[in-house]
Formats: structure tokens, sequence, C-alpha cells
């Protein structure tokens, strides 16, 4: 009915279609064709796999899909979208599950014969693409757990962690060697099963050291392991599509990746190798100065200097979206503008906890995106504007990072937001940001800092700018 | 602690040195204030708003002279106009006195002050560095000053500072050139700018051009290179070659300009001239000059001082109370700038108050130190841009050494590729031609991922998260083709996978659907 040669076909136009829907992203206006060409691939490689594949229990695979469906689809609708990343790190760890489960099912089935090469680097293919998934589930949970604070946000520094680390991957590396050398089925799985708990012991070891200013990377380091997962598995399963979308995802991750690490002035490597973004943390530099010694001011005199000012930059952070205060952003500059204000928005990589968190949460807030700015472009523009915002952001603007050579985020690319005449930082007190590094900022001539909740501040602040 | 607010003798003077507004500030602080009646009447701060403030009220300038601990004041003590009593010989020996005295010209001032062993602080010597900037009055006045040197300029105008099309025809918006842009000058130009009108600015000092171009205004400059910063913020004496181009430049300018408004002073010197009469002939009839440095003289050759003059067809306003003739908000300001010098002196009510010579900000603003004169101050220095510029160079030197030499940046990226390609050329040799189709198809796909991903648009990377883990739940694939296993184990695990894929899909696709049609407005 459906041949090789048309399952051949089938993937090579799906696999397109995903090429399509990534490249699709490069624009706004062809993000949403580029996403039903995603949709699109997915049905007809799915259809034509059924079709071709399945030919019992298929009652029990309309009934699975149809609740995974729902599932789904109901989770979708109701996030919210300041959960946005909470929401991708446990898609995530479907696949890493999927992974791993698809790995051993493929292992215990022995319906195909190989040859001795083939057997070989396919028991290979078998481990590592199972290796692969079990890391990218433990760990994806775990940072779910982070990013939803069911999970500390501190890092836990095991000592010798990285000699740990070493032992783990030379356990896995030896085990693989039992797995591949066995004589019978049976007598290779249990270095398997061992190897199994061994990768999600990795993960969650891996990810519970990081800080919770690292989500950013960690997000994008495991959207790329759940790609190299799927290629793996496709390596193991000698299927094409598999291999191509998880080299798609898997080199989308990584460059995410690379991003976070360049707009945090983190070593690329290693992060890669997991157990970063922690020798910051435990580092405390010397304290500035405390809640008394920064300029206050107050909402009304707030309202009076964005009323007066020609141009306005507003900087979220984290701390916007926590406060769910990004209507009230919105509301703001919509006042602004009408008064005929330039007002733009200049956002750090890095703000939020996964790349494009900010950009979100501000279209969702309905900010028109020609006014939304990325760090670089607007970075040298700061001289020129009258006031600017800081919402609920520390680390993206600590003046440590440019101007002290022994801060220990010396070097990341900051937004420069004290260059503006006039920096209101809103904030709900004095405490660092997740680096642990004091922010010299608060402490400058032309900084007024504007303490409280950043919703119901602003819910005051958008009430003064109406009258 | 007493303080006591004197009401200002000087002729015309209209500000108070204390508002009520300052004055509930300082009780709240434990200091009693006492104010003669009727000192802020000129400035609209009447006696009951004083009182409501919890100042007292005391009828005679006298008796608040005796009882105060610490005067403050606007203008520098002097003869009574009408009575002809002088204030110093109403001051109390030992008095603290806080005011403007301007101890450059007033030297004979400053010896009948040490001679009442009075200690004095001098608000137009306050030192101009930035942690100084609050008790500032002489920025505040300024501010004023410009702020009013417009508002008097368009009194005596003809026309509208701002263009206009209307249906009776077209006016060109009024043209303003402001020399000097130190505060008066900024403000000046910020004022004029709002009304309209077409805005350049002269200064000798090439920093300034930065803030004149921030506030929208033309930066104009002389075709002649000469190292005019200065190391106190002020201007100094250029050199004649410079003059010379400078005054071309305004000549050339005075042809078309409407209004001039000059503040070019030089600290202890006589104003510069710098408009000639032949420059204001030349202007158009109806032009008019502003002269804020007519009290130094005029920076302008036809100013006289405290009047309006009519010459050549331009009028020129020489007016040396700018500030004054704003006393509400003048007196607002000086208030606050004193409230803080106030703050600094006396760190805490119970322990009085405390002239610490160490403290640059004191050093500078104390004139007279408890009968003995210490004026003028040692230097401090403000401005960091020459040693800036020199700093920056060997920086690019340094760079430039440190950089490794060609070949070697060459072998740095050449390596990896040799690697690759040898382990590579060692894959081919083991692996079965099966597993290097697949292998050549990941690697394309790699590059095609590496391509495409860095044509995404960062304001799209949380979409494109999810929607690459939506399409990497592909791996659903190998759950369909053991779903139809007859081995039950088998069975059950493809059919969690797929469960668990297909929220994946579903939940992807439809989240970044979501998020892509919020981009979308």
């Amino acid at each position: 009915m459906i041949t090789e040669s048309m399952l051949t076909v089938t993937y090579l136009g799906a696999a397109i279609l995903f090429i399509l829907a990534l490249g699709g992203l490069s624009s706004n206006d062809k993000a949403r064709r580029g996403n039903l060409y995603g949709m699109l691939g997915m049905a007809i490689a799915v259809l034509v796999t059924i079709l071709a594949n399945v030919k019992a229990n298929g009652g029990v695979l309309a009934s699975v899909v149809l609740i995974g469906g729902v599932l789904g689809f109901v989770l979708a609708r109701k996030v919210k979208m300041t959960q946005m990343p909470e929401l991708v790190a446990i898609l995530h760890s479907m696949v890493g599950l999927a992974a791993v489960i698809i790995g051993y099912a493929h292992f215990i089935d022995t319906k195909q014969v190989f040859t001795d090469t083939e057997e070989l680097i396919h028991e290979l293919e078998i481990f590592i693409g199972i290796y692969i998934g079990g890391l990218t589930f433990t760990g994806s949970v775990i940072a779910y757990g982070k990013l939803s604070a069911i999970i500390s946000g501190k890092p836990l520094l095991l000592p010798g962690r990285h000699f740990l680390n070493l032992i783990l991957l030379l356990t896995v590396i030896i085990l693989g060697w039992l797995f591949i050398t066995a004589d019978s089925h049976t007598e290779a799985l249990q270095p398997l099963y061992v190897m199994i708990f061994i990768a999600f012991i990795f993960g969650i070891h891996m990810v519970v050291s990081i800080g919770g200013a690292d989500m950013p990377v960690v997000i994008s380091m495991l959207n790329s392991y759940s790609g190299w997962a799927a290629a793996a598995t496709g390596f193991m399963l000698s299927n094409d599509l598999l291999i191509v979308t998880g080299a798609l995802v898997g080199s989308s991750g990584a460059i995410l990746s690379y991003i976070m690490c360049k707009a945090m002035n983190r070593n690329f490597i290693s992060v890669i190798s997991g157990g970063f973004g922690t020798t910051t943390a435990t580092l405390t530099s010397t304290i500035l100065g405390s809640q008394s010694d920064v300029n206050e001011i107050t909402v009304a005199e707030t309202a009076m200097s964005l009323k007066q000012a020609k141009r306005i930059m507003i900087v979220p952070g984290y701390g916007m979206a926590m406060a769910q205060a990004q209507y009230a952003v919105s509301e703001i500059s919509r006042l602004l503008m009408a008064k005929g204000v330039n007002v733009r928005f200049g956002i750090h990589p890095v703000a939020g906890r996964m790349p494009g968190h900010m950009n979100v949460l501000l279209a969702e807030a309905k900010v028109p995106y020609d006014i939304i700015f990325e760090m670089d472009e607007i970075n040298e523009d700061f001289p020129n504007i009258d006031v600017s915002i800081v919402i609920g952001a520390n680390d993206t603007v600590n003046s440590s990072a440019l101007e002290d050579d022994n801060s220990p985020i010396s070097g990341m690319p900051v937004l420069k937001v004290w260059n503006s005449k006039l920096c209101i930082v809103l904030k709900r007190g004095m405490q660092t940001g997740y680096s642990g590094v004091e922010n010299p900022l608060f402490f400058k001539e032309n900084t007024r800092m504007l303490f409280g909740d950043a919703k119901s501040v602003l819910d005051e602040l958008v009430q003064q700018l109406q009258e | 602690m007493i303080i006591g607010v004197l009401k200002e003798i000087h002729t015309g003077e209209k500000r108070v040195a204390m508002t009520p507004d300052m004055a509930s500030k300082l009780c709240n602080l434990g200091f009693e204030v006492i104010v003669e009646a009727g000192a802020g009447v000129n400035a609209s701060y009447t006696d009951l708003s004083y009182t409501e403030a919890g100042a007292t009220i005391i009828d005679n300038a006298s008796h608040v002279w005796l009882s105060a601990d610490l005067i403050v004041k606007v203008r520098a003590p002097q003869k009574h106009p009408e009575t002809g009593v002088d204030e110093i010989s109403l001051m109390r020996d030992g008095c603290y006195l806080v005011s403007f005295i301007w101890p450059a010209q007033n030297i004979e001032l400053l010896q009948r002050l040490a001679a009442r062993k009075a200690t004095v602080l001098a608000m137009d010597s306050v030192p101009r560095i930035s942690r100084a900037q609050k008790l500032d009055a002489l920025s505040s006045m300024a501010n004023i000053a410009g702020y009013r040197a417009v508002i008097e300029a368009s009194n005596q105008f003809g026309r509208f500072f701002s263009g206009q099309i209307t249906a009776a025809g077209k006016m060109a918006p009024a043209k303003v050139l402001v020399i000097g842009a130190g505060v008066a000058g900024l403000a000046a130009i910020g004022t004029a700018k709002s009304l309209g009108a077409i805005v350049r600015a002269f200064d000798t000092r090439p920093e300034v051009k930065e803030q004149i171009q921030s506030m929208n205004a033309e930066f104009l400059e002389v075709d002649f290179e000469e190292d005019t910063s200065s190391t106190d913020g002020y201007a100094k004496v250029m050199s004649k070659e410079f003059i010379k181009a400078e005054m071309a430049l305004f000549t050339q300018q005075a042809k078309e300009i409407d209004i001039i408004i000059t503040t070019a002073l030089i600290p202890g010197k006589p104003a510069p001239k710098l408009i000639t009469e032949d420059m204001v002939k030349n202007m158009r009839e109806g032009s008019v000059i502003v002269d804020l440095a007519a009290e130094q003289g005029g920076n302008c050759e036809l100013t006289i001082p405290h009047k309006v003059v009519k010459q050549h067809g331009a009028t020129i306003i020489g007016y040396t109370d700018l500030p004054s003739r704003l006393p509400t908000q003048a007196s607002q300001l000086y208030a606050t700038n004193i409230f803080h010098l106030l703050t600094e002196l006396v760190p805490n009510e119970s322990d009085g108050i405390i002239i610490n010579m160490e403290d640059e900000v004191i050093r500078g603003t104390t004139v007279v130190n408890n009968g003995e004169i210490s004026w003028p101050p040692p230097p401090i220095s403000v401005t960091r841009t020459p040693a800036y510029s020199e700093s920056k160079q060997p920086d690019d030197e340094t760079a430039d050494e440190t950089a490794p030499p060609l070949i070697m940046t060459a072998m740095r990226s050449l390596v990896p590729v040799v690697l690759g390609c040898l382990g590579l050329f060692g894959l081919g040799l083991v692996a079965p031609p099966d597993f290097m189709s697949h292998f050549t198809v990941f690697v394309l796909s790699c590059f095609i991922g590496y391509m495409v991903i860095w044509n995404v648009s960062a304001s799209l990377h949380t979409p494109l998260m999810s929607v690459t883990n939506a399409i990497s739940s592909i791996i659903v694939l190998g759950a369909l083709m053991q779903i139809g296993s007859s081995d039950k184990t088998i069975m059950v695990l493809s059919a969690f996978v797929v469960l668990i894929t297909s929220i994946n899909i579903v939940g992807g696709f439809a989240v970044t659907q979501r998020m892509l049609s919020m981009f979308r407005e």
C-alpha cells in the first residue's frame, strides 16, 4: 500500500516543511505561515507513518493520540505567557523521556537482524540515544521545578562536582563497552538499566548546580539536547526525517545557548558540559551601601519626570514578568506616546528566564514591536534619553560589569541606562540580582530608586499619568 | 538652634531665603525658625503660611539679627536704602550668616564681617562639583535667569517665536542665538526651543557641544583650534586669534539672528565684549539682545546695566535682577539649596553647627571662618576631559601589540577543520555505507539549521523554542513503528510515548500559534 519510496518522499517533504517553519521565524509576518507549515509537515509525516506501519492496536493509538492532543491543546490555551519557560521545560522533558522509552523498546524488540559492524553501530546508537534522552528528561524536570519555584533557584554545589561528573561519564563509557560486548540481550540489559539511572542522575546534577539567572542558557541547552536525542533516535531507527529534525532542533538550541552565553559573557564549552555559573553566585562583592544611601523617588515625582521627558527608554527584566506588570507597562507607554513622547523598550538578550521572554510578554500586552529594540541596537543611544525606567531588572543593568574589572560579572554586556539623563529603577528592595553582585547603578548621581511591587507601583503610575 | 530669616532690603529684591515648605522641614528636624514679618510677601509667601509651617513671626529685623544663631539671606548685608541702618551693625558677634556675598567684588565687606567674628558661608562660592549640585544656588538662579531672559526677549520682540502657516500667510520662526551654554544658556536654549524658535548656540568649551545638541539646538563652531576647556568648569580667557575668529562668526550670525542672549562670564574678570556696536547695526530692525552679563559690564558694548535701551533699531535688555523677577520660583529653589547646605553643616541638631574645613564643599563655601577670611579656597578640579583623551591612546597601542600575528590566527581556525576532516575520514574507514549516508544527512542538516536559525529575529526566540519543541516530537515516529507490536510491553511503552509526544506536538504548535498571533498586531 505505502512503499518505501513513498515514505522517503513524504519524509523529505516533512523535512522541508520543518525547515520552512524555522525559516519563517525570521520575521513577524512570515512566522505564522511558517508555523502552519510545521503543523502540516508533522501531520503528513505522522499520518503516512501510521498508514505504513500500524497494522494492529489502532484503537489504542487513536485513544492516546486523542487524549494527548486534548491535554496539549488545553495546556497551550491555559498557560500564562509569564509561565512560558516552565511550559517549554516540561515539553522538553517529554521529548527526553520519549527518546529513552523508544530506545529501550527498540532494544527489547528483537525482530531486526544485523551484521556485526551494523550491530555494533546500532547498539551504540541506542545507547547514546537513551543517554541523551535520559539526561534531557531529568534535567528538564529539574529546570521546570526551579522555574516554578518548586525547587530552590539557588545552585546546589556538591563538593568535587566536576570530579563527580567525570566519574559518571567514565562509568557511562564503561557501561557502554559492557553493553555492546554483551553476549546476549538479557546480559546487555543490566548495564543499560544502570546507564539509564546514571543518565537521570547526570541530568539532575547538571541543572541543580545552576543558578536562577542562568536559566536562559539552561533552557536553550536542554532544547538543544532534546534535538540531539531525536537525532540519535533517528540514527537508531535509520530514519532520515528524525535525523534532519533532530539536527535542526539541536543546532537551534546550540545557537540560542551561544547567544545567551555571549550575553552573559560566559564560555560556551563550560556551559555545554554543565555545572557552570556557580563561581559568580558564591562570590560576594563589597557592600556599596544600604537603602538610605540612594536617592528615592515617589510615584508622583516619577509621573512628573515622565511627563516632562521627550525620549524615554523602558528596560524590563524578570521582575516585570514575576509581578505580571506587562499590561501596566504597556498602558504607560501608550499614555506617554499619546502625549507625543518618544517611548522605546530596550531588551537585554538574557532578560527573563528564556530567550525572547520579554518580547513575548510585551507582545501579549500589545506593545507595538517596532518600538522594542535589542540591546545592541540602542545601547549607544542612552545619552540622548531623558528618562530610562528599569523595571525589575538588575544584573542586566549592572554598571560594575563595565566599570569594575574585579567584578564577577566584569565584561558582561549590559544596558548602559546610567548614560541617560535620569534613570529610575523600580525595585522591591535593595537585594542583589541572581548573580549576587551589588549594583553601583543604584548609587549613581542620576539614579532614582522607586521601591515597591512592580504591579501596584505601575498601576498607580498609570493613574497619575492619566490625570 | 535658631535660624533667622530676614526681609531683603535691597531695592527691588523680591526673593526670600526661606519658604514655608523648607521652614517646616527644618522645624521637623528640630530647628527653631524665626521670620521677619513680611519677609516672603513679595514672593507670595504670607506670614500666615510661615506660622502654619511652624515658624515664629517677629516684627522687628534687629530682633531677628539678635536672636538667631544663623541668619539666612539672599543679598549680602548692606545699608538700608531708606533708613540708612547697616545690617552689619545689627549683627551679633560670632553670628553665622548664609547668603550671596560675591567675595571677589566685596573684599571690604569680608573684612567688616570678619571684624564681627562672624562665620560666613557664601552661596555664590559653592564649588561646582557633582556632590555639591544640590546646594548650588548659582545654578538654580542661572536656570531661572535663562528662562526669564527668553520671556523678557519675547516681551520686546514683535513676532511669534514659532513658525506658522495660516490662512493669513506664512510666518517664519524666530532665530535665537545663545552665547555661552552654562546653566543659564542651556535654560534659555530649552525655553526658546519650547516656544518654537530655531536655536543656535555657541560656547568656547567644546565639551558642552553634546549638551547643546541634546537639546536639539545647533552648535556653532569657529574655524580655529585651541584647547579651550578648563579644570574648574568655567570658561577662560581666549587667545587673540580665537577671539578674532569668534567675532567673525558673530558678525555673520548677527545678520540673520532675531534674538541674541549672551551669558558669557569669566570668573573674576569683567564680562568679555562679544557683541560690538557694528554687529548691532547689522541686525534686523526689531531684534532683541538680552545681556545676562550686564552686572559684570555686559557682553554687548551698548548694554546699560539695569535698563532696557533701544539702539540702531534693536532693543538691548540689561536687567540684572532676572531671578528676582520670578520671585516665587527663585525663592523656592534658593531655599532648597539653603536647606541642603544646613543639613551638611548641622548633621545633628543637638551638636550645633560644624564647619568642617576638610570637606571641600564646606571649605569652598566658607568665606569667613570665625573672624578669619578664608577666601579664596584652594582650587579643585572638576573636568576630566583632557586627561581622558590622553589615556585613550595608549589603550589602542597595547591592543595592537597583543593582537596575534596573522599566521597564528590562520592556524587557530585551520586546526579544528583539519582535525574534523581527519575524524570524518577515520569514520568513513570503519562505518558501513548505510550509516555514512545517514551521517551525511545529519551533518548537512546541522549546517542548514545553523544558517536558518541565525536569521531568526531575536524577538521570536521564545516561539522558536516552542516550535522546535513541537517538531522535535517527530520522535513519535519511533513509537508509531512499534505500537502495532504483538509484544504487550512494547505496545504499552509505545502507547505511552505516543501519549506524551501528542501532548508535546499539539501543545507546542498551539502555544506557538498563540504567541505568534500576539506578535501580529
